[in-house]
């Protein structure tokens, strides 16, 4: 162990930037930034299954008001919706006073709640894609078989619907990671904040930047393998023989 | 954009050839602010720039027979807009410190002002007992001699929330998702309405200008390293403003107290 810090304590000797404190800022960024992704991703996607199914149904009244959702949240930046959830909430008189003022004090949940309300909406209209394209013989044969509509959604349209939506939602997970960028707007000490902040103590833009966005990069990778590897195993079978 | 500066840059070389010869009379002087920053420089309601730094700017300029450009960056990236030659000099209240004095090429100071604590007026704050303010959340605006002066004293006490913009703090001073914040005293006592009857804001902390390492020499405008003699022509026309009264004219505009340098 104390070989570790003396190579460490080697490796920083004479760097006025990157010293140990700062590498804990850009450490707890990682950290911040990790968990407010993979929280709003997977809230986002079990929101997105439903919403999704009730998008693709033949019943106006159920798919209308989830498409003007999703209107909505695509249709405007999410930088905005940001700053209306947590600059906006306080404007409510005697929000302070109730049950909800303890999480929207905080700068995450507010971060969160957006991240969740746009990614949910971009995954909705993922899997509305992937559903509506299932191939109109699999339905027929379904139906032949005497399926329900719930028993046939189950086992044929959503099984397969996931495996189609698999690549456009990968890309959806790296927007996300990306997007997250501007969580600092709301003082959250995320990956960019941290960059932000030994930016300003330091005035050294490339140093910091650059350092914070081979992080992200190397996030990105992380999930691309991820995404890869489940492609190969989930879509095995739509490779030519 | 890039013709005013090879402008600037020639009356500069003619100024230089010339010796004292001061023919620069159509010259524009480009200068980087952070706004709002009331009462140094902010928005009247009609959109007119106004402040102190303002006029004092436009009286520099006068001076100099030159035209002041107000450039609007934010604040945590108004050093490098500068070296990035978005603008010949920053005149926003920019504090004189080592660490800028090591990128930027600083004029003499030109005002000095005093930080202190605020909070919300029911809040029962004593700033002087440390243990109390155990886990507080303190609000101060990135980058800022203010965000310093907390970050060291204060670091491993309070939970420190960095905003981009003065206007940001006071939002969320006033949500009550800060206990405390820590600002520049002019400008908070200014955008508090301190004054008024019915501010919601209280100061609760004496005037604090120690320790020096944090809190510099004053307030000087801000160069390039190379750009010396607009530098040497800026501190020639501040001396001359503060000893013909000018200066005195234009703080009294603003302030009950001094803040000469």
């Amino acid at each position: 162990m104390q070989d570790i810090t003396l190579w460490f304590q080697d490796l920083l000797a004479g760097n006025l930037i990157f010293t140990p404190q700062t590498l804990g800022y850009y450490w707890e960024g990682l950290v911040t930034t990790t968990q407010l992704v993979f929280l709003s991703l997977v809230i986002g996607l079990v929101m997105a299954v439903p919403l999704a199914i009730g998008r693709s149904s033949g019943r106006r009244w159920i798919s209308l008001p989830i498409y003007a959702y999703t209107y909505v949240f695509r249709g405007t930046p999410l930088l905005i919706q940001l700053y209306i959830i947590y600059y906006g909430v306080v404007f409510f008189d005697g929000i302070q006073e109730t049950f909800l003022w303890p999480m929207l004090r905080e700068a995450f949940y507010p971060a969160l709640i957006a991240f969740t309300l746009n990614t949910a909406a971009y995954t909705t209209e993922i899997f509305r894609g992937a559903i509506k394209a299932t191939a109109k013989g699999e339905i027929e044969a379904a139906r032949a078989y005497g399926m329900s509509q719930g028993l046939m959604m189950r086992r044929i349209i959503l099984p397969s619907a996931f495996r189609r939506a698999l690549p456009a939602y990968g890309n959806e997970v790296i927007f996300m990671l990306h997007a997250s960028a501007i969580a600092s707007v709301v003082t959250l000490m995320d990956l960019t904040g941290a960059a932000r902040f030994v930016y300003a103590r330091f005035y050294a833009p490339f140093e910091a930047f650059l350092f914070v966005a081979a992080i992200y990069l190397c996030l990105t990778f992380a999930i691309l393998y991820l995404f890869r590897w489940l492609e190969k195993r989930l879509l095995a079978h739509l490779k030519p023989a | 954009m890039r013709h005013v500066n090879l402008l600037l840059a020639a009356t500069l070389a003619a100024g230089l050839s010339a010796g004292t010869a001061q023919a620069r009379d159509d010259a524009e002087i480009r200068l980087g602010i952070d706004l709002p920053y009331e009462p140094f420089m902010y928005r009247q309601a009609d959109g007119e720039l106004t402040g102190f730094e303002i006029e004092l700017g436009e009286a520099v300029c006068d001076y100099l027979d030159a035209t002041c450009v107000w450039v609007e960056q934010d604040w945590d990236g108004i050093i490098p807009g500068l070296l990035a030659r978005n603008y010949d000099g920053i005149m926003s209240s920019m504090a004189i410190t080592e660490e800028r004095a090591r990128q930027v090429l600083f004029s003499d100071p030109y005002y000095t002002t005093p930080s202190a604590w605020f909070s919300l007026r029911d809040r029962e704050i004593d700033i002087e007992d440390r243990d109390s303010l155990e886990g507080l959340v303190v609000g101060v605006q990135r980058a800022t001699l203010q965000d310093n002066y907390v970050s060291e004293l204060y670091g491993d006490l309070v939970e420190i929330r960095r905003y981009t913009s003065g206007d940001d703090v006071l939002a969320d001073l006033r949500a009550e998702r800060l206990d405390l914040t820590f600002l520049d005293a002019p400008v908070a006592e200014s955008s508090m309405e301190l004054d008024a009857e019915d501010t919601r804001f209280q100061r609760v902390s004496d005037f604090i200008k120690e320790p020096e390492h944090i809190f510099g020499q004053g307030v000087g405008v801000a160069f390039r390293q190379r750009d010396r003699e607009l530098a040497e022509r800026f501190n020639e026309a501040l001396a001359a403003l503060k000893e013909d009264g000018t200066y005195d004219a234009i703080m009294a505009r603003y302030f009950n107290y001094d803040i000469k340098l």
